[in-house]
């Protein structure tokens, strides 16, 4: 056994199906021995698709994703899937190739610092020494990247140490870092204390961030919602912890929220924060915004809290271990239902009004796709203009909303779809991006196609940049520069050359003809809709 | 406010640089930063000393607990520790002036170290206080190099058994 048969030997180990990557010379030993497993190694056509892949399949399957690629280029480019992946506190298990480890330091072909160069974007790095070293570095990055705060792992494993020969193969039973120990449960002083909080207060809001999805307590968050009557707003990462139509639930806070949630938060007098970093999109002027009321903040990442608004009450620990025990709390929490019955009635007193504007209304869209989409669907999104409309306009079920919401990286849609769907084939995934975003990935619906996946692609084809071209709107007097996409392609032909099948949406009146037909054909489908240019998303609050 | 951390790190490569990453990343100040094996050779500890607000020192102690090289991190006031560090100075000096350095020197308690015929050197180990003392005793004359260490710093006895 060699040291790239030992990769492939833990991979199996932790239960490892897919992994996704591009091959170089410096990564073929690993490739190699993974043709003797059961592991399915999906080709990407660019490498940080692979970690965007990866992202995908951990965000459905709640296990860390595994992207492979190889040294120098191969690992420069997967820099900004592990830095988006970083921010969004997703699991992943990056490896990369690395030149021969008495080269290392030579600049010789290929070969990049790639731990170095990736330090402030992974929660840990290593670059293997030895391949004996192999089987005790996996077990450590894969407990690292699942556990705590989430997030990538990168392993550096040199040509020559992949085809090292390993006398014994040690898999430990268990890790034990003396540098990392997350807590996990809650401690029961404070969550008393919470109870005290809450039976005090009269106006209490649970707001919920990504850690709620990534910790799978979803559940949990909503029977303690339901159990003491209290509403819930979440963040753009927490879109999907209620249903859209959950009486409780009030919307998207933040500054593309509605008003409902924004309503929520500024009147409340009790703030439970889970899993949300407070980030500055989601709260404007935190502390304005959290002064006057009881902030409980309760992350699993003892940093977030106090880092960007004062926090009276926190928890560290994990959200699904907190809300076991929360739920179990006999709270004599006052009758909450005129604070709910105030926020439903902004919640429900707005109904929104398609825009009679030409070609297509993008949230009204968003709204009739979403409602159509199954149950238990993965609606991914984008970034840009087409993020706003789909997170301010989604209607959610029992599904998940998917987007690169710290970093904001376009083409982030098209490989995480590719991503979920691998984890959870049975489940329908649509990818909705704008024409920008969409042509930063569109190279991966080949990948799609050698998969046999079927995958539902909305382009949101405006022909600019948006988002950018709202900016230099506002701020730019309107001096449009290096926002026009008019370049193309035509995205029948484009369909046409990837053997998929294409609609075209350009009116409001077919809206909901087009949107059925797109989520009943068998098969991947591109559907192109039609959007204005001169669309702004900065005024638009959403529906629902 | 100045604060120091005493951080007990891993001793492995490319931890230093992560550490000193963190701040860079982050815009936290690095007044300045001392690295030595402590006397279990797995395990290095640094000294760094830092100025900011009470929150942006928080942050550094909750920012340099996640990296997962770092084993345990101590922090205190000036007040709270023994802090030292250790100068080298060399001088150019002649015959009218020697004799006031070398009674700068009894008066600092710094002591020359090596000399040649033209420069001398001057050690001092004292506080980081003191030794900026010398530094600006010294300022009439010529310098011709400095070299510090920067803080160590090490938890009073009675506080630490507290």
């Amino acid at each position: 056994m060699n040291g790239a048969d030992a990769v492939a030997k833990c991979l199996e180990l932790q239960g490892v199906t897919t992994v996704y990557g591009y091959p170089g010379v410096a990564i073929c030993p690993v490739y190699d021995s993974l043709l003797d497993t059961k592991i399915h190694s999906v080709l990407v056509r660019s490498e940080a698709n692979a970690a965007h892949a990866a992202s995908g399949e951990a965000r459905i399957s709640g296990k860390p994703g595994v992207c492979i690629c190889t040294s120098g280029p191969g690992s420069t480019n997967l820099i900004t899937g592990i830095a988006t992946a970083y921010m969004d506190s997703i699991p992943l298990v990056c490896i990369t190739g690395q030149v021969n480890s008495d080269l290392i330091g030579g600049d010789v072909f290929q070969e990049a610092d790639i731990t170095g160069a990736a330090e402030s974007f992974v929660k840990y790095s290593y670059l293997v020494r030895k391949a004996s070293d192999i089987p005790r570095i996996f077990k450590e990055a894969f407990h690292i990247a699942s556990t705590g705060r989430r997030g990538p792992v990168l392993i550096d494993i040199p040509f020559d140490i992949q085809n090292q020969e390993l006398r014994r193969f040690e898999w430990p039973e268990e890790v034990n870092l003396r540098t990392y120990k997350p807590t996990y449960y809650g401690n029961p002083m404070q969550i008393r204390k919470v109870v005290t909080a809450l039976e005090a207060c009269k106006r209490p809001v649970l707001y919920t961030g990504g850690g709620v999805h990534l910790c799978g307590a979803r559940a949990l968050v909503r029977e303690f919602s339901e159990k003491f009557n209290i509403p819930v707003v979440s963040t753009m990462m927490g879109i999907g912890t209620m249903p859209s139509n959950h009486p409780l639930y009030m919307g998207m806070a933040g500054n593309n929220g509605n008003l409902a949630a924004n309503k929520a938060i500024a009147d409340s007098d009790a703030v439970i924060l889970v899993g949300a970093r407070i980030a500055d999109r989601a709260v404007n002027a935190p502390q304005k915004m959290m002064a006057n009321k009881v902030l409980i903040h309760i992350d699993v990442d003892p940093a977030e809290i106090g880092k960007n608004a004062k926090c009276d009450l926190p928890i560290v620990g994990d959200a699904k271990a907190i809300f076991e025990e929360m739920v179990k709390q006999e709270i004599d929490i006052p009758d909450l239902s005129e604070w709910v019955g105030s926020l439903q009635k902004v919640r429900n007193g707005k109904s929104r009004a398609v825009a009679p504007k030409k070609l297509v209304d993008p949230g009204y869209f968003v709204n009739v796709l979403s409602s159509h989409m199954e149950k238990d669907a993965v609606y991914v999104a984008d970034v840009g203009q087409n993020q706003i409309w789909s997170c301010s306009n989604v209607i959610m079920q029992e599904g998940r909303f998917l987007t690169s919401g710290g970093m904001g990286t376009m083409g982030y849609a098209l490989p995480a779809a590719i991503g979920a769907k691998m984890a959870d084939p049975r489940r329908q995934v649509v990818s909705v991006s704008g024409d920008g975003g969409f042509q930063m990935a569109m190279m991966e619906l080949a990948t799609s196609n050698q998969e046999n996946l079927d995958l539902k692609h909305v382009v949101m084809n405006n022909g600019e940049l948006g988002m950018v071209r709202e900016a230099q709107h506002f701020s730019f007097n309107d001096r449009y520069t290096m926002v026009d996409l008019k370049g193309g392609p035509d995205y029948d032909q484009l369909a046409k050359a990837y053997r998929m099948k294409y609609l075209k949406l350009e009116s409001n009146a077919d809206v909901e003809t087009v949107v059925e037909k797109f989520l009943k054909t068998k098969g991947s489908v591109l559907l192109e809709v039609m959007v204005d240019e001169d669309g702004i998303v900065r005024k638009t609050g959403g529906a629902k | 406010m100045k604060r120091i951390f005493s951080v007990l790190v891993e001793n492995r490569s490319g931890v230093l640089s992560k550490v000193s990453g963190l701040f860079a990343r982050r815009s936290f100040n690095i007044d300045s930063l001392a690295v030595g094996e402590t006397n279990d050779p797995d395990v290095s500890c640094m000294t760094i000393v830092s100025s900011g607000s009470k929150q942006t020192m928080e942050q550094i102690e909750k920012q340099l607990n996640k990296k997962l090289d770092v084993i345990k991190i101590k922090s205190f006031e000036n007040w709270q520790s023994v802090t030292r560090e250790l100068i080298l100075i060399k001088l150019r000096y002649n015959k009218s002036n020697r004799e006031e350095i070398l009674s700068v020197c009894s008066l600092a308690n710094a002591e020359v170290v090596d000399a040649g015929k033209r420069t001398m050197m001057i050690q001092m180990c004292d506080t980081p206080e003191k030794v900026q003392m010398l530094l600006d005793l010294l300022s009439g004359i010529s310098i011709v190099e400095v070299a510090r260490t920067g803080t160590l710093a090490l938890q009073r006895c009675v506080d630490m058994e507290k």
